[in-house]
Order: structure tokens, then sequence, then C-alpha cells
């Protein structure tokens, strides 16, 4: 205390109180403040609680959000979804990253962490989270999205319910071509299997090619520390490929020859396409956008407004995101904020001039292979009927009421 | 005109120079800067130590589908069906909460179960063991297991009702969905698959 109070003093002279007397004082003036007599005439907005009469509380340990803005996770028994019609820009805040996992959160002291690399490898190893700390790291822009991230059904669907599945963080680690040639692989090994040390315990087959490419053993998260509920203290990242296989809370990799056909690469994120037949090791996430403002439940009104959303591929960059305002019937090229990065969110704004008849916004994203993201009838025509639930990248559109309001325009294909 | 072909020259030269060195640049870092430690990476770093064979053995369970990893032990129809009764039904049962896992190859069934979807027997095994039940994860003797993957074999009409699961005998069944699974090729550009 007395050591906080030296410093205050030191660069901040009226500060010749301890905290508990500047606090009652400022409360007093704000008292003042609110009763102050005569003042017959009224004023701006700004001074109905005018802030410049309080003195604000000191300096904190912890910062928070303003108590005015109160964004949430929307949360189910299996995930928790993104909203993302309250952000702004590129970066989802940690603590609004969306979840999904097999069998909760698991406490792991980083005291006792380990990740055993072993199987078709020289030295079979284990490293401890300093170990991994110690080794060259590298920090990395990119989008982590779940493949099961569509939902529809309703006009009242916000786009966190529609595709909160996918959130953006600047990851740090240690590349694991990195920690491959530590251990040195054998050749011939083509696959390993990640697995986390959750109650699932869950695994997955990866191909070495792309571990060598882009994979990545991460443990900083935006900056600091992951979050838990992303895998602390260390997980897979996997630039651009589906959320499920950047296993967290990772505690093993086994090299192999082959892959290793664990329930989540068979009985789940595995698609049904036509003539009966199941896609499996669908791993990169085709390229997607959506509006999140205007959207619902927001509201616009007659004159000019940005359309601004969310564009993303996980098989390189954006190359362009198209707006509509009639449908679907013209397009127009949106404009992304730079920087535009290889497997990340980018945000893209279209300025739109509504004169209040009821129409259709809605965007498309293409990416740097030349893919334009498709509408759900072009999913249903190339897949079958009985497409599966998993890598669904649909265009989204919003529909503008004449009296301002914005609702989801559901698409349904399952009778 | 002399000077203007001279400087035409080096015009073409500075252009050719300019795009080698973007080509060069473009291939060797993506903008989110891969080069480490300024080139200097050494042949070992030496962080980290050789991981023993009971280390690796103690968290080693992953069950391929060649049945390489499959314990010693074994368990048949009968045993199954009990423990299925008392560890598994209150939430695998027609009623109960979560996935259903029985549905015969060509039954009408709608949900994805293990007779008409699963592709390896080993995974019924080797997720049992890894996760299940859901509220005692990982509770399970590996005879125990043995057992709940025959009983849902046999549900399933994989297996009869005699046959005793076993190391040797698991990874030979043919589960009936395994031809209905196509590898992802797709590669990204125009066509939408
Ligand atoms: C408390 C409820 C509960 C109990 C008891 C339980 N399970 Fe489960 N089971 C689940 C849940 C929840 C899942 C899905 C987990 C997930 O999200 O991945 C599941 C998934 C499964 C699956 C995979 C299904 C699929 O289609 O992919 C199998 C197989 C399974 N359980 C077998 C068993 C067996 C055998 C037992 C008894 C030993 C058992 N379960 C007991 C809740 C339960």
């Amino acid at each position: 205390m007395k050591e906080e109070l030296e410093e205050l003093n030191n660069d901040f002279p009226a500060a010749r109180f301890n905290r508990r007397s500047l606090i009652a004082a400022a409360t007093a003036t704000a008292a003042l403040a609110l009763f102050r007599p005569g003042n017959a005439q009224v004023n701006t907005n700004l001074l109905i609680t005018d802030p410049t009469k309080i003195q604000g509380p000191l300096p904190g340990k912890l910062g928070s959000r303003s108590r005015y803005e109160n964004p949430e996770k929307k949360t189910s028994d299996t995930s928790s979804r993104t909203p993302l019609q309250d952000l702004y820009g590129m970066i989802t805040p940690s603590d609004l990253h969306f979840e999904r996992h097999h069998g909760g959160v698991p406490d792991i002291d980083p005291e006792n962490y380990e990740l055993l690399i072993h199987g078709m490898v020289e030295k079979p190893m284990v490293f401890t989270l300093k170990d991994l700390k110690r080794f060259p790291s590298v920090s990395r822009i990119a989008f982590i999205e779940c493949s099961g991230n569509f939902r529809t059904g309703k006009e009242t669907m916000t786009a966190q319910e529609i595709c909160g599945l996918t959130s953006q963080s600047e990851w740090t680690g240690v590349m694991l071509s990195t920690i491959f040639r530590e251990v040195g692989i054998k050749p011939g090994a083509t696959w390993f299997l990640a697995e986390g040390s959750d109650a699932a315990v869950m695994t997955r087959s990866i191909p070495v090619r792309k571990g060598l490419e882009d994979g990545m053993i991460a443990y900083g998260q935006n900056g600091e520390a992951l979050r838990p509920q992303q895998g602390y203290p260390a997980r897979l990242f996997l630039p651009g490929w589906e959320g499920n296989t950047n296993v967290k809370w990772i505690r093993r990799i086994e090299l192999s020859d082959q892959p290793f056909m664990t329930r989540e690469e068979t009985s789940k994120y595995t698609e049904q396409i036509k003539d009966g037949k199941v896609r499996q090791f669908s791993f990169d996430m085709d390229a997607r956008s959506i509006i999140t403002s205007p959207s619902y439940p927001g509201s616009v009104e007659k004159g000019w407004l940005e359309i601004s959303g969310l564009a993303w591929s996980g098989r390189g960059k954006i190359e362009r995101v198209e707006v509509s305002t009639d449908a679907g019937k013209s397009w127009h090229s949106a404009s992304l904020q730079q920087p535009v990065l290889d497997k990340a969110h980018v945000r893209f704004r279209y300025l739109y001039k509504w004169n209040g008849d009821e129409t259709e916004i809605m965007s498309r994203a293409v990416d740097t292979t030349g893919y334009t993201q498709p509408t759900l009838k072009q999913l249903i025509d190339a897949r079958g009927k009985d497409m599966g639930g998993y890598h669904l990248n649909p265009v989204t559109a919003w529909v503008l009421k004449k009296d301002g309001r914005v609702l989801f325009k559901p698409e349904n294909w399952r009778g | 005109m002399r000077v203007n072909t001279d400087l035409k020259k080096i015009a073409s030269l500075l252009i050719f120079l300019l795009i080698s060195v973007l080509i060069s640049s473009c291939s060797t870092s993506p903008d989110q800067g891969e080069e480490q430690g300024g080139g200097n990476l050494p042949e070992s770093f030496a962080f980290g130590r050789i991981a023993t064979k009971q280390e690796i053995d103690s968290i080693d369970i992953d069950i391929m589908p060649d049945g390489h990893g499959l314990p010693p032990g074994s368990g048949g129809v009968a045993t199954g069906d009990s423990l299925f009764a008392l560890k598994c039904v209150s939430c695998h049962s027609g009623s109960g909460p979560y996935a259903k896992l029985i549905g015969a190859f060509g039954d009408t069934v709608k949900a994805k179960t293990i007779g008409n979807y699963w592709p390896y027997a080993t995974t019924v095994f080797d997720y049992i063991r890894r996760t299940m039940p859901f509220n005692a994860p990982g509770s399970l003797t590996d005879d125990e297991v043995y057992s709940l993957t025959a009983y849902l074999l046999f549900k399933n009409r994989i297996i009869d009702s005699i046959t005793v699961l076993n190391s040797s005998n698991l990874a030979t069944i043919e589960m009936p969905a395994k031809k209905l699974f196509v590898n992802d090729d797709r590669k990204g550009g125009k066509e939408v698959r």
C-alpha cells in the first residue's frame, strides 16, 4: 500500500489522499454535480450524467468491458457461439472465442503439462511447456471454424446463431516442423495422430504434409496464454482446417504410415454426398462470408448505411467479396480492410443507400483459388438432398423490411 | 535513338530484377513470417527429453484399423448385454438423449449408427475405451470394452451371438458401411462439390 501511494504521488500530485478518501470525495462531488441548482436551461445529452464532474475509478489490475456492453457467447450443451453481430474488425476477443468440445474443459496445471511425440520417429520425446516455449516461436493471425458451423430454420436468427462457430485470434507457438525436425520423422511416416487430454481424449489423424506446411503447437492467443476453453496450455493449430482437427489440450502425437480412423473422422466430421457416398477427411474450410451489420436483431433507417461483415477461406486469401442489395440480381465489389491475410477473417464493407423498399442483402466470398461461395441450392445440387450437415458455407441473406426490421432469410432443405 | 534503346534495356533489366525479387520473396516467406531465428536453425536444440517405453505405453491407447494396439483380453455378447443395460442404456436407449447406436445396414433407421455408418470395428473399441461411459470416462476394463463392442456389433447384425472378440479377430471384421467412404479430393477452384 505504501509503495503504491508513493508511486501515485510521484506521477499524480493531486492524489495526496489514500484510496478511500479519494473515492469518498469523488462521490460527494458527484452528488453536488447532479443536484447543482439554477441549471434552468436543458443541455446536451453529454451533461445528463456529466462525467466531467466525477473522479473516475483509479487504475486497475485488469481492464473490463464498459458496463454498457454485454457481448456474450450463446451456449448449448455442446458449444458456445461467438456474437459476430457485436464485433468490429477481424479479431475475436479471447473470451468470446467459440467453444466446441466433446468432454468439457479440462483443468491442466502447466507445471505438469507434457507433450509426447512417438511412433515413426527417430527419437520419441517428451516436451514440457517450458521446452515448447524455448523453441523459436511464430505468431499468426488466422481463423478457426467448426465444420458444423451452419444453422437455419427461422427468420429471427442472429449471425451468431447461423454461423457463430468461427473466431479469429493471433496464435503464438512453435511450428510443428521445428518439433518434427527435433524428433526426426522416419521416411514413410505420412500421418500423425493428435490426442487431447480432455475427458473425450479427442483424437484426429492429420497428414504429416499439413504439419510440415504450417502446423503449430500454440500456447499463446491474442498476446497472452491460451484460454482454457481454447486448449490451455497447448493446442494443435492447423490454419484453415476444420476446427475439430485443431486438437486442444494436446498431450500426444503419434507418427504413422496410415490414418488411425478415430471416431471423430468416421462417425463424425464426415459428410454424406451423392450416390450414398460419405466424404472423409474434408479438412479445408471453404470460402465463406456473412453480413454481420445490418443483421437480426438490428434495424435500419432510410438513407446511407454501411453493410459490413466477415469473409474467410481455409484455402488461401480472400480475393474479393461481392455484395448484392437486390436479392442476388446484381453484385458489387465490397472494400476489404487491410491487411488481407491468408486463411484469416477479413472485414468487408459496402456503402448502400436504402430507399425504404423491402429488399434482400447478401454477400459472397471469392478466394484465391477462384472458388466462389455457393448458395444453399448449389450445395444441394452438388451433394444431394441427403447431404450431411458438415462443411456447409452457403450465401446468407438478410431481408430489410419496410419498417426497418432486419430478418434472416432461412432456406430449408430437410423436408 | 541509341540512348533510348539503352534506357529500354536498363528499364527491362530493372523490371526483371524487380519481378525476380518479388517472386523469390513470395515463395520463401508468406506474409506472416515463417523464417525463423534469422536462418540460424541448429541441427538440434536439445530441448526436451527422450521418452521411455513405459511412459509411451502408459498413454498410447489408440487402436489402429489393422488392430495394432488392441490389448490382451476378450469379451462376448451376453456379458456385453448386461453391461450395456447397467452402464449405457440410460443414455443410449431408444428414448435416451444421446446417439442411437443400433441400426443394421440397410434398415430404415434414419440415425447414423455403428451398423449403417461406422467403417471400422476397431473404432468402436477405441472410442468406448477412450471416453465412455460419458459420466465415468475411461473407467471400463479391457474385457468390458471387448464385451460391449461384441454386444453392439451383434445388435447391429455384424457378428453372431456366440462370437467372442479379442485382439486377433476384432480387426478382421468387415464393416458394411466401409464401402461408402471416399476421400475428399476437392482442391478449391471454380467447382462446387
Ligand atoms: C451419461 C450419458 C452416457 C452414458 C451413460 C453413456 N454414453 Fe455413450 N455417449 C454419450 C454422449 C453425450 C455421446 C456423444 C459425445 C460427443 O459429443 O462426442 C456418446 C457417444 C457414444 C458413442 C459414439 C456414438 C456415435 O454415433 O458416434 C458410443 C459408441 C457410445 N457413446 C457408447 C457408449 C457405451 C458403450 C456406454 C456404456 C459403457 C455409453 N456410451 C454410456 C453419453 C453417454
